[in-house]
């Protein structure tokens, strides 16, 4: 084993020996021992990701085995590395969120009994998403797909005698199965019909798939690779959390808030986006399965960005935005804009991170209290704080010159250019999203950090609003708040320099970067465009430098939209307060369907999991007439449950029924062969 | 062909006499003086006409089984006798055929054993 | 007529043990109470010596035996060797067991034996009536041991109804095994091969006889709709005699499986894949479907076992694609791991049922499992073990069980139908994972502490810990299941 391979493989265990002595010694090293350990690791993993970065730069890229884990006839399942662009802008951004997140926590976790568990948990996170993002073959990328979701799981979780908490990673564990079953379903195809599962291998008979199709049910025909991208991408929707898979990670932000930042934020969400980059060979042969992530990915942008106009909890109204910058990305896969989407990935891990930490911050300041209405004028106490979110939100909303103005706008041009059936579509849900942006940006800033200060006051009618009861139970159960008269004060610098070390990136990210890695050819090799969609190209053609670019911005019609969004904001909630009210009560059945999220968790509770419980408790006698009708919409819980109610029915302890049971059994088989 | 069978057809037609004649004969020569105990099907100690659906005691099964069990051990002895002697007088052979049913009336008496030591033989 | 004296040695451990078990009959009944562990340790040391021997002669070479009605071939040894390893291992979970409940009575251990005899022969089997024998000494013993604890109403009502159901599926059998004769004029099952290969015989009168044993298979493998038993024999019997139903015997029902239907009826694959398919998506369909609503453990992990074998069917009907039989050792090959894996992990789940039994308690409802965790964290991580490898969570054994045998559908060409099983896996999932939440998640009903012999525990951890292993080297196994069967073929 190489130097360099030695290197490769420290990146991931440092992390992981973190995590280790922390879980398992955590009681002997004790508090400090158990943060040291994690941030030496991760500070140890951020530091090779440099060297790594460098190597790279220079030229050396690496794929190979570090492991053979198990063979099973042709397939090898092993352990490797593929290091190359993508993979070590992915370790940076991992590494560099995931130190920021272990500092904060110090101060975040303070007070808290689990404060070992908690490391240990957020460095066996980085591991696992070290793995993923290094890995050269599909196993191992499942295996730290897997590894994050149940770190994730175990941190949703984390204060698990709250009810809602356990509720919530149940939620996301479950709609993730949905997802997981896709990939997995998607997995199997490539194994099954390249007989590998090494990354490179499969690409190089890429085109052999593009050519062989397959019937997924007798009669109809369908291109295997678009089967094959269709399952991977239902993957990437349970992770990144896309229209309809994402009802789980609104409901993560039960667990504490610098996991929200690092996990339901910057990195884990974006896994999917990172598969699919990864997987631009497969896609690109598939323009069906590009429409298909283009539309889903359009519609988690815009229609997910409305949702965050109406929250008052702060961290939700940071959860729906992120909801909806996801979909931003999975817009640019859908177009072919590879590099954009994880360009908007990299640097949506920054202001993103930066925004849920100032959260956190304000959370703190606020003695976890989290609704906005009960802020207010807190830019006085907590300075550090108002200022880093501010350069937060305005890299959201794409102001020019910061981060995200390049990454979004790149987006937005390169929807513009695409062909692809959908684009249309696409383009419009992304423009439409740059005024919802700003809108529920500020009108978060504003209501935090200006305005009246609301706070040490009695809430009266805290009850009577509107919001999701189950998530306000949450919000009283760990509701502390301010006394009356209390004032909050700036949190400790275990805090704040996380932020602004966080902040810096966020402004300059984009402009330093989007140069070489958008326009030039840092990603040449690594993500496969093919002809058939040239965006990139085009978008390289009209692009004359970072400043050009910020300064055009300032008269392209996203500009005018964000900057309308922050004016009506400011109209709304600074100078006309009544305004939101009285729209709120004329559009009173739009905001209905906003208030419950589309109804989707109703959707899923009635039909899915009531479903399940209808089948499961027997209750199919209430139960039948809502199935059958159900049946059009969802045919196989109501197959399900005809099931269900026949093996109830038989198995009645009659031992001559079993016995005509049997019999009935021969003559289908009889049957089954004298007419077939 | 069909003539092979001429002895069982006489077997059967004696079997058959022998069961209607001493009946026919009883019935012609006897005296004929019914009551009602004589007209009843059985005189072994059940009552005749009951609900059928009364509780026997298990061990009339027990017995029963152990019964059918000892006797199926016969049936397999025939078949053996009538070649014991053929495998006797095969080469190397000569006693094995012999062993061979010990050995199975061997494992059927360990049953015995075992069922007389449980008690299974025992009415009371 | 020529007489022969048969060639012993391929039997050599049957005979070994079918003496044993005579032996300990024996002695047992005049032994004195106090010498009751005899049975239980003859019988252990009946299936090391048998396990020796079996080991020793393992060749690697076809033999036939007794006129050709007895086979001894890798596949054969294998399989014998993992009876004994379960059977044995199950004998250990379940004397403390019978020992608080006064159930400890030689009679158990020697029927076991016998029992295990049964599965020897019929996994040797080469001829019908061998597997016939051998099918019916394996019965005629589990009804018996149903029916063990003679007081409970519910044990003798559910022995009842396993041998009136078992002789109905056992006349199934018989009369498809008729058919077969009458239409190849052989009962050996080479001759009968033989006899459909050069297309002798009344075809309809063969797939008349399939059918039939079709169904006397499927009872034992206990799938839909052959499964009726299943739920009320396993929730009746004593616990320990549903952990010995649930584990060894499928292994000779793998085995029956495979020399009924590979060994004598090849030529009829594509009709009997047909009807192994019908058979599979009813199991897993209704065993996962059904197992959600069970609140008694016994009963849920009956419908786990029905999906399990309906998953093993996945591997046994993925043989032959359009008469290229190529990819039938690697299909075989899969269902076989996932027999072993199943018996495995249903060890282990029935283990842990004994293990929170104590005298006059049974600990049949998962409400029994509410915070285990704070009882006795790790074998609360053990049964999280054996509850996530049967739902399939990688990286546990019984990921790879599931991987191996949807492969094999896959390559088959079955796409659908592994869909469907990957869909009714995760319903499965649920209920798996409700035991695990209530392990932790939940406070416990009773308090006091695990209280059961050392060499349980000690032995339960292990297996708990071989479902955890495996998982991280399944190779070894699958290969060895592969290379077991290649030398049958």
């Amino acid at each position: 084993m190489s130097d360099m391979q030695t290197l490769y493989l420290m990146v991931p265990l440092a992390p992981l020996a973190g995590a280790i002595l922390a879980g398992l010694f955590g009681k002997t090293i004790g508090r400090a021992g158990s943060h040291v350990v994690t941030i030496l690791g991760v500070a140890i993993a951020f530091v090779l990701s440099i060297v790594i970065y460098q190597d790279v730069q220079a030229g050396n890229t690496f794929n190979g085995t570090i492991y053979t884990w198990a063979t099973s006839g042709n397939l090898k399942l092993e352990v490797g590395f593929l290091i190359d662009q993508l993979t070590v802008m992915m370790m940076l951004v991992v590494s560099f969120v995931s130190l920021m997140v272990h500092v904060y926590t110090i101060g975040y976790m303070h007070d808290d009994p689990g404060y070992q568990r908690f490391f240990s948990y957020i460095s066996l996170f980085t591991f696992s998403m070290l793995m993923l993002v290094m890995s050269n073959n599909f196993l191992q990328l499942f295996f730290g797909w897997e590894a994050v979701g149940l770190v994730s799981y175990l941190l949703i979780g984390f204060w698990y005698t709250r009810p809602t908490a356990i509720y919530a990673n149940m939620k996301a564990f479950l709609v993730n199965r949905v997802g997981d079953f896709g990939f997995l379903l998607g997995i199997g195809l490539v194994a099954a019909n390249t007989g590998s599962l090494n990354y490179a291998e499969v690409f190089a008979q890429a085109d052999q798939l593009a050519a062989k199709s397959i019937e997924l049910f007798p009669g109809s025909p369908w291109l295997l690779i678009t089967v094959i991208c269709i399952c991977l991408f239902i993957g990437a929707m349970g992770k990144s959390a896309q229209v309809p898979l994402h009802v789980w990670l609104p409901d993560s932000m039960e667990g504490p808030t610098p996991i929200s930042a690092l996990i339901h934020a910057a990195t884990m969400v974006t896994a999917g986006i990172f598969m699919v980059a990864r997987m631009s060979p497969l896609f690109e042969l598939s323009d069906t399965a590009l429409s298909f992530v283009l539309v889903i990915g359009a519609t988690t942008a815009l229609f997910m960005g409305f949702l965050g106009i109406i929250q008052n909890d702060i961290k939700r109204v940071v959860a729906y935005s992120t909801l909806s910058q996801l979909g931003y990305m999975t817009v640019a896969l859908g177009v072919s804009a590879y590099s954009a989407a994880v360009f908007h990935l990299m640097t949506h891990a920054f202001f993103k991170a930066l925004l849920f930490l100032g959260a956190g911050s304000v959370i703190i300041g606020m003695h976890h209290d989290q609704d906005m209405r009960n802020m207010g004028g807190l830019w006085k106490y907590m300075p550090i704080t108002w200022i880093t979110s501010l350069f937060g939100s305005l890299a959201l909303i794409g102001f020019p010159f910061l981060s995200g103005f390049y990454s979004k706008d790149s987006i937005i041009e390169a929807v513009h250019f695409s062909h692809i059936p959908g684009a249309g579509y696409a383009y419009f849900c992304v423009i439409a999203g740059v005024f919802v942006t700003a809108f529920y940006s500020f009108r978060m800033y504003f209501l935090v950090f200006h305005g009246k200060e609301r706070f040490g006051q009695p809430h009266d009618g805290h009850h009577d609003h509107h919001g999701d009861h189950e998530d306000e139970e949450v919000s009283h159960d760990h509701h502390h708040g301010l006394a009356p008269g209390q004032k909050p004060h700036e949190s400790p610098w275990v805090v704040t320099v996380p932020l602004v070390l966080l902040a810096i990136p966020s402004v300059i990210i984009g402009f330093m970067t989007i140069e070489p890695m958008l326009m030039g050819e840092w990603f040449k090799g690594v993500i496969h465009m093919s002809e058939a969609h040239p965006v990139m190209e085009e978008l390289a053609s009209e692009f004359h430098g970072p400043v050009a670019m910020a300064l055009h911005g300032f008269t392209t019609l996203p500009f005018m939209l964000a900057m309308a969004g922050v004016v009506i904001a400011w109209f709304f909630y600074m100078i006309a307060p009544g305004i939101p009210a009285a729209i709120q009560r004329i559009f009173k059945p739009i905001y209905l369907l906003l208030e419950n999220k589309y109804f989707f968790d109703r959707f899923n509770e009635i039909f899915i999991a009531g479903g399940a419980r209808l089948l499961g408790k027997g209750l199919w006698k209430g139960g039948d007439g809502m199935l059958i009708d159900g049946v059009a919409v969802n045919g196989t819980a109501a197959l399900v449950g005809k099931v269900s109610r026949l093996s109830r029915l038989i198995q009645t302890g009659h031992i001559y029924q079993y016995a005509f049971v049997m019999i009935i059994g021969v003559f289908l088989l009889l049957t089954f062969w004298f007419t077939g | 062909m069909l003539e092979n069978y001429f002895p069982v057809l006489i077997f059967i037609l004696v079997g058959l006499a022998f069961g209607c004649v001493p009946i026919v004969l009883g019935r012609l020569a006897g005296p004929h003086r019914p009551d009602a105990e004589k007209l009843s099907p059985y005189e072994c100690g059940f009552e005749p006409f009951e609900d059928a659906r009364i509780k026997f005691d298990v061990r009339y099964y027990l017995i029963a089984i152990l019964f059918i069990l000892f006797d199926l051990e016969i049936a397999f002895l025939f078949p053996w006798a009538t070649i014991l002697k053929e495998i006797a007088a095969t080469e190397g052979l000569r006693l094995f055929g012999f062993f061979e049913m010990m050995v199975f009336l061997g494992i059927l008496l360990i049953g015995y054993i075992w069922v007389w030591k449980k008690g299974a033989l025992e009415w009371e | 007529m020529n007489f022969v004296v048969p060639n012993f040695a391929p039997a050599y451990a049957e005979l070994f043990v079918a003496a044993m078990g005579v032996v300990i009959l024996l002695v047992a009944v005049f032994l004195k109470q106090s010498a009751r562990p005899f049975a239980y340790l003859a019988s252990l040391a009946t299936l090391l010596g048998a396990a020796f021997i079996t080991w020793y002669t393992m060749d690697g070479q076809v033999s036939y035996t007794f006129g050709n009605m007895y086979i001894d071939d890798l596949m054969g040894d294998v399989l014998k060797l993992m009876v004994y390893f379960a059977m044995a291992v199950t004998l250990l979970y379940s004397r403390g067991y019978l020992t608080d409940r006064k159930m400890d009575r030689p009679e158990y251990f020697v029927l076991a034996t016998f029992a295990t005899l049964g599965m020897m022969v019929m996994i040797s089997a080469n001829h019908l009536l061998t597997v016939y024998v051998g099918l019916e000494m394996l019965s005629l013993s589990l009804y018996a041991l149903v029916a063990f604890d003679r007081d409970s109403a519910r044990s003798t009502e559910a022995a009842m109804k396993y041998f009136v159901l078992g002789a109905l599926a056992s006349g199934l059998l018989l009369y498809g095994m008729s058919m077969v004769y009458g239409a190849t004029g052989s009962l050996e099952l080479s001759g009968i091969a033989q006899a459909i290969y050069h297309q002798a015989g009344n075809r309809t009168v063969l797939l008349f006889g399939l059918v039939f044993l079709m169904a006397g298979i499927a009872f034992k493998l206990g799938v839909v709709p052959f499964h009726m038993w299943v739920p009320d024999v396993y929730h009746g019997a004593p616990t320990a005699v549903t952990l010995l139903i649930s584990t060894a015997p499928k292994l000779a029902a793998f085995a029956m499986t495979m020399r009924l239907l590979v060994n004598g009826l090849f030529e009829l694959a594509d009709q009997w894949q047909a009807m192994l398919m019908f058979l599979a998506i009813g199991s897993i369909v209704l065993g996962n479907i059904a197992a959600v609503a069970q609140s008694n453990i016994k009963r849920m992990l009956a419908y786990s076992g029905i999906s399990h074998m309906g998953f093993m069917l996945l591997g046994l009907l993925s043989g032959v694609v359009d008469g290229d039989s190529r990819l039938a050792l690697n299909a075989y090959g899969s269902a076989m791991f996932y027999a072993v894996v199943y018996v495995l992990m249903s060890l282990a789940a029935f283990g842990m049922v004994i293990l929170l039994s104590r005298a006059g308690f049974e600990a049949e409802n998962i409400d029994d499992f509410k915070g285990l965790n704070k009882r006795s964290p790790w074998f609360a991580a053990m049964m999280m073990f054996v509850m996530f490898s049967m739902a399939g969570v990688p990286f546990f054994v019984g990921f790879f069980a599931k991987l191996a045998v949807l492969q094999a559908a896959v390559a088959a060409g079955y796409v659908w139908l592994a869909v469907l099983a990957v869909m009714m896996s995760l319903i499965g999932a649920f209920y798996y994972l409700r035991v695990v939440k209530v392990m932790y998640f939940d406070d416990p009903l009773d308090a006091s502490p695990i209280s059961a012999s050392a060499d349980l525990k000690l032995v339960l951890s292990a297996n708990g810990l071989a479902i955890a292993v495996f998982g991280l080297m399944p190779s070894q196994l699958i290969e060895s299941c592969v290379a077991a069967l290649a030398g049958s073929f």
